[in-house]
């Protein structure tokens, strides 16, 4: 079954300390692409990057920033195919974020009816 | 009789039923109607020799009969088709023990624990819905609303019905043992019967994994416990361990517990098994402290839990005086907990501090949650002369 791993993190907390650091950072979620469950992701920009739409007397309402106001902010995601959670929690385990503070959300997605 | 063999057989007839159609819901059905058949045929027909397997393969064939009728659920028939031709189950040919399974799937950390407890005690233990809400002491629509959602996230989040790899199965293990210990102590605190569940559970476990010493362990410590029902309370009221009558303690059921331990304790110093060695000391007369200390220094170093250290301090006070433990009982931060309050009360009284330790029983008191634990509280402020 499909898994989408959503990453929640502290963006004012750096993932390295070093550029040196930083770098091998962003090599490892790049190297987490050629995990044999995944099928797919993105990596977002910064949340203050964000827009917000929503319906307000029948108008779109645009404004800036994101969804919720929260210390961790949603900063990418998986996709994967996995046996089970179990399976799906390892690949999360690897998500670098994880090792600075970071949390991932583990959701099932819904199957497209074939 | 046939209740108690639908009883001892519902958590391997469930097992097998979700292992063959890896669906909870679906296997829960299919077991609930071929123990209706059951219950409406063996009065007269009369037991089959294997009830478990016949209670698989009736559940199995109707379950089947029901889905090839069911055009909404056809997409499962191709599920049925591959496992259909294993036509060799018969009704007395063995199906394979799916508890362990079953138990892992139950209490996966992917759940909530009261999930985790609720669902152990339907699936495994084989408890109604409405028994298990009686003993949690919430509604019966609570209680199915819980155990509905939890089948839904099973299902729907991929959570698996096997046995963890080697590498997960430890952590997984100890989730599963802190199931049952936790059913064990809502059944210790109140008369439940879940104590008797929680034992049950623990022996299917040391028989399905004979090759782990930890829940054997804990079945000593249980069995232990358990031991002493008889004389924890007087009517109403409790009695403290070193007050009770220990003629009305299950010697037998110590004897049992004790052999079971020094198997378990030879092979791994776990805590369960280091809490069943205490228990086990515990019921000699005189205790030996200085060992019972010593065996919570362990326990505390292993677990990291300050609540070790305060039943060290119990231990030490009777080796070396409530002076020395209330010392140690100080160092402690657990204001929150109402046996740290409790203990100190007894250590000050002893120590002829009426006033503190009346204060502190009371701290105890706001803390109490059982009203025999609350009447034993009012009863040591009573005893103490005011100052």
């Amino acid at each position: 079954m499909q898994y989408a791993l959503l990453i929640y993190r502290d963006e004012t907390v750096a993932q390295g300390e070093t550029e040196e650091e930083q770098a091998q950072v962003t090599r490892d979620y790049w190297a987490l692409r050629s995990e044999p469950e995944m099928i797919g992701g993105a990596g977002l920009h910064p949340v203050e990057t964000a827009t917000t739409v929503r319906s307000q007397d029948g108008q779109l309402l645009i404004t800036d920033g994101p969804f919720a106001d929260t210390k961790e902010v949603f900063a990418g995601f998986y996709l994967i195919e996995a046996d089970d959670i179990d399976r799906a929690a390892e690949v999360a385990g690897k998500i670098p974020a994880v090792r600075f503070g970071g949390v991932i959300e583990i959701r099932p997605v819904i199957e497209t009816p074939s | 009789m046939i209740e108690q063999v639908f009883r001892d057989q519902w958590g391997r007839v469930l097992a097998s039923l979700i292992g063959y159609f890896g669906d909870f819901d679906l296997a829960e059905e299919a077991a609930a109607e071929a123990f209706a058949v059951a219950a409406r045929r063996w009065p007269s027909d009369g037991m089959p020799d294997n009830p478990a397997g016949w209670l698989v393969t009736t559940a199995r064939n109707r379950a089947i009969d029901r889905l090839r009728r069911d055009r909404v659920l056809a997409a499962k028939l191709h599920l049925l088709a591959v496992s259909e031709s294993d036509d060799t189950m018969r009704e007395t040919s063995g199906i394979p023990d799916e508890r362990l399974e079953l138990i892992f799937t139950c209490c996966h950390p992917a759940l909530a624990i009261e999930a985790q407890v609720a669902l152990t005690l339907r699936g495994v233990a084989g408890l109604t819905t409405e028994e298990i809400a009686r003993a949690f002491l919430v509604s019966g629509e609570t209680m199915k609303r819980r155990l509905t959602r939890a089948k839904t996230k099973i299902k729907t989040a991929g959570i698996p019905f096997k046995v963890p790899p080697a590498n997960l199965l430890g952590e997984r293990l100890n989730a599963v043992l802190a199931v049952i210990y936790l059913i064990f102590n809502e059944g210790y605190s109140r008369e439940t019967g879940l104590a008797a569940e929680a034992i049950g559970l623990d022996r299917v476990l040391v028989t399905l994994l004979p090759g782990e010493p930890e829940p054997q362990g804990l079945l000593a410590l249980m069995l232990l416990h358990d031991a002493r029902r008889n004389a924890r309370f007087d009517d109403e009221d409790l009695v403290l361990l070193k007050d009770q009558d220990r003629s009305r303690w299950d010697w037998e059921q110590i004897a049992e517990a004790t052999t079971i331990l020094d198997r378990a304790i030879s092979r791994a110093r776990r805590p369960y098994t280091l809490q069943a060695a205490i228990a086990a000391l515990y019921t000699e007369d005189p205790p030996d402290w200085l060992q019972i200390a010593a065996l919570y220094t362990e326990l505390a170093d292993l677990t990291g839990s300050p609540v070790m250290n305060l039943n060290r301090a119990v231990a030490v006070a009777e080796a070396d005086g409530p002076a020395v433990a209330l010392a140690l009982v100080d160092t402690l931060d657990l204001g929150d907990y109402q046996y740290w309050h409790s203990t100190r009360a007894e250590l000050l009284r002893r120590l002829g501090r009426d006033t503190e330790a009346a204060a502190a029983y009371r701290e105890a008191l706001a803390r109490a949650r059982t009203v025999p634990e609350r009447r034993f509280l009012e009863k040591q402020i009573a005893t103490l002369s005011p100052s």
